[in-house]
């Protein structure tokens, strides 16, 4: 299989504060990564460093060969390989959902608009959303909004989707269809980095497992579920112990 | 108050309210223009022309009207610049709105939380894409609260263009008092015509923040 994202000797820091460390990581086409570490330990830095959000310090992002700069001409092409989802949704208030989902498309891709909500309608049915794709994002509930994200940043056709704990401001109840559409993805063949703190999902859906802990890269594996039983390092051993309650 | 006096009085009144609404709306256009433009140039942070913008914003805001309508109107012919009271009362009431315009906006633009622009940004959209569709939608619906009082500030500030030879509201009430020496029903007239200028606009104003809250954005 092709790499898709190459990082390589990822330095980043916030004035003195060293963020991430010599953040080696290579993602191949179809792969399903997830990050996991304390809160606080570089993961949603480390997202948008791959997005081109932030200016490293040292270190080289490439996606499909070309390389991630922030504040550079290319960076809007490269962005549209790269799709996003935060966890606080950010839909644009002022759209409707459908508007939200085919804005970038008309604009920045320029494609047909008639083609563009034919898909945006095909998605939205997938994701059981398209009896609301005249309301607003205000009239939505957070799971509804989030799989609205998704499918806004699926509409782009990027190679590669990133997920910042994008369950992490949802009801519990919420948590659970977000998953699913996630998951679903994850078996339809994307390429996916995401962060979370939900543990068994991060079991279920994950190819490789990366362990950061204060902004390096702990322990990456692909045997997951030895993963979630034994960790290989004492800190990724500790911070999993927090999960469980005994 | 001597009721036939009033009635005489009536349509030299209405045709200084309608002169006054005239350069008014003009001005308040121009004010929205440059409102616009320099909003744009803060939040772009374009290099000189915001410090232009700047020192545009603190010599418009600290000065009077009045001041500024003297210095176009007097000035400026000096120097071989002639211009019409009418344009001189557009472009004055334009500089000035467009100082407490260009704020309005601006802090409208500032309220919108930047992982609005990084979301849009993410799609891949570009700087002007995103300050176009995303971030300025949502920072002029905001605003509209404070570009009402500007207006109803900016109408009320025309008043000064009787100084600069306008027959405004203000230059007929002061020109029939000294003709006529009815002071009572002069003054009872101005503020009347004031109120029919401006309470439209106030109730307009509450109406549309009302709608505004109610329709909120929020999440
Ligand atoms: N814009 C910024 N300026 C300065 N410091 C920042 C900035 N963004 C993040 N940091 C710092 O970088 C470190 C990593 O933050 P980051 O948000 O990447 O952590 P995280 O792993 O995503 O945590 P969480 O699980 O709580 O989301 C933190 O110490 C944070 O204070
Ligand atoms: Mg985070």
């Amino acid at each position: 299989m092709s790499e898709l994202l190459k990082v390589t000797h990822l330095h980043k820091e916030f004035g003195k504060n060293v963020v991430l460390k010599d953040i080696n990581l290579t993602v191949k086409k179809g792969e399903v990564v997830v990050i996991i570490g304390p809160s606080g330990c570089g993961k949603s830095t480390f997202l948008r460093c791959l997005n081109g959000l932030e200016e490293l310090q040292d270190g080289v992002i490439t996606v499909d060969g070309l390389p991630v700069e922030a504040n550079k001409r290319e960076i809007t092409k490269l962005r549209q390989k790269i799709g996003m989802v935060f966890q606080s949704y950010e839909l644009f208030p002022h759209m409707s959902v459908l508007d939200n989902i085919i804005l970038a498309p008309l604009k920045v891709q320029r494609r047909n608009k008639e083609e563009a909500v034919r898909e945006a309608t095909e998605l939205l049915d997938k994701v059981g959303l398209l009896d609301k794709k005249d309301y607003f994002p205000r009239q939505l509930s957070g799971g509804q909004k989030q799989r609205v994200a998704i499918v806004r940043a699926l509409l782009m056709h990027p190679d590669i989707l990133l997920f910042d704990e994008v369950t992490a401001a949802l009801d519990p109840e919420m948590v659970h269809e977000v998953l699913e559409t996630m998951l679903a993805l994850a078996r339809s063949g994307s390429t996916m980095l995401i962060v979370t703190h939900e543990m068994a999902f991060a079991k279920a859906v994950a190819d490789r497992i990366v362990f950061i802990d204060k902004g390096e890269i702990v322990e990456e594996t692909t045997d997951v579920a030895d993963f979630f039983k034994e960790p290989s390092t004492p800190r990724a051993k500790k911070f999993l112990s927090t999960f469980t309650y005994e | 108050m001597d009721k036939e006096t009033l009635v005489s009085y009536i349509p030299l009144y209405r045709d200084a309210l309608l002169l006054t609404l005239k350069i008014g709306w003009q001005g308040i256009l121009f004010s929205f223009v440059i409102g616009l433009i320099g909003a744009a140039i803060t939040h772009f942070k374009v290099k000189v022309l915001k410090t232009i913008v700047g020192i545009y914003i603190e010599l418009f805001r600290n000065t009077p009207l009045l001041v500024q309508l003297f210095f176009i109107y007097f000035a400026l012919p000096k120097v071989g610049v002639k211009i019409t009271a009418e344009a001189c009362g557009v472009l004055g009431l334009g500089l000035l709105g467009g100082a407490y315009m260009i704020e309005t906006f601006r802090s409208g633009l500032e309220s919108i939380p930047i992982i609005q622009t990084e979301s849009s940004y993410s799609l891949g959209m570009s700087k002007l894409q995103t300050f176009w569709y995303i971030i300025l939608p949502q920072a002029v619906s905001i605003s509209v609260p404070g570009l009402l009082a500007n207006v109803i500030f900016l109408l009320k500030e025309t008043s000064v263009f009787s100084t600069i030879s306008l027959m405004d509201l203000m230059f007929t009430a002061k020109d029939l008092i000294g003709m006529y020496a009815k002071t009572i029903e002069c003054l009872f007239l101005l503020v009347v015509f004031y109120l029919i200028m401006l309470l439209p606009v106030s109730i307009i104003g509450a109406l549309i923040e009302r709608r505004l809250r109610y329709a909120g954005f929020g999440d």
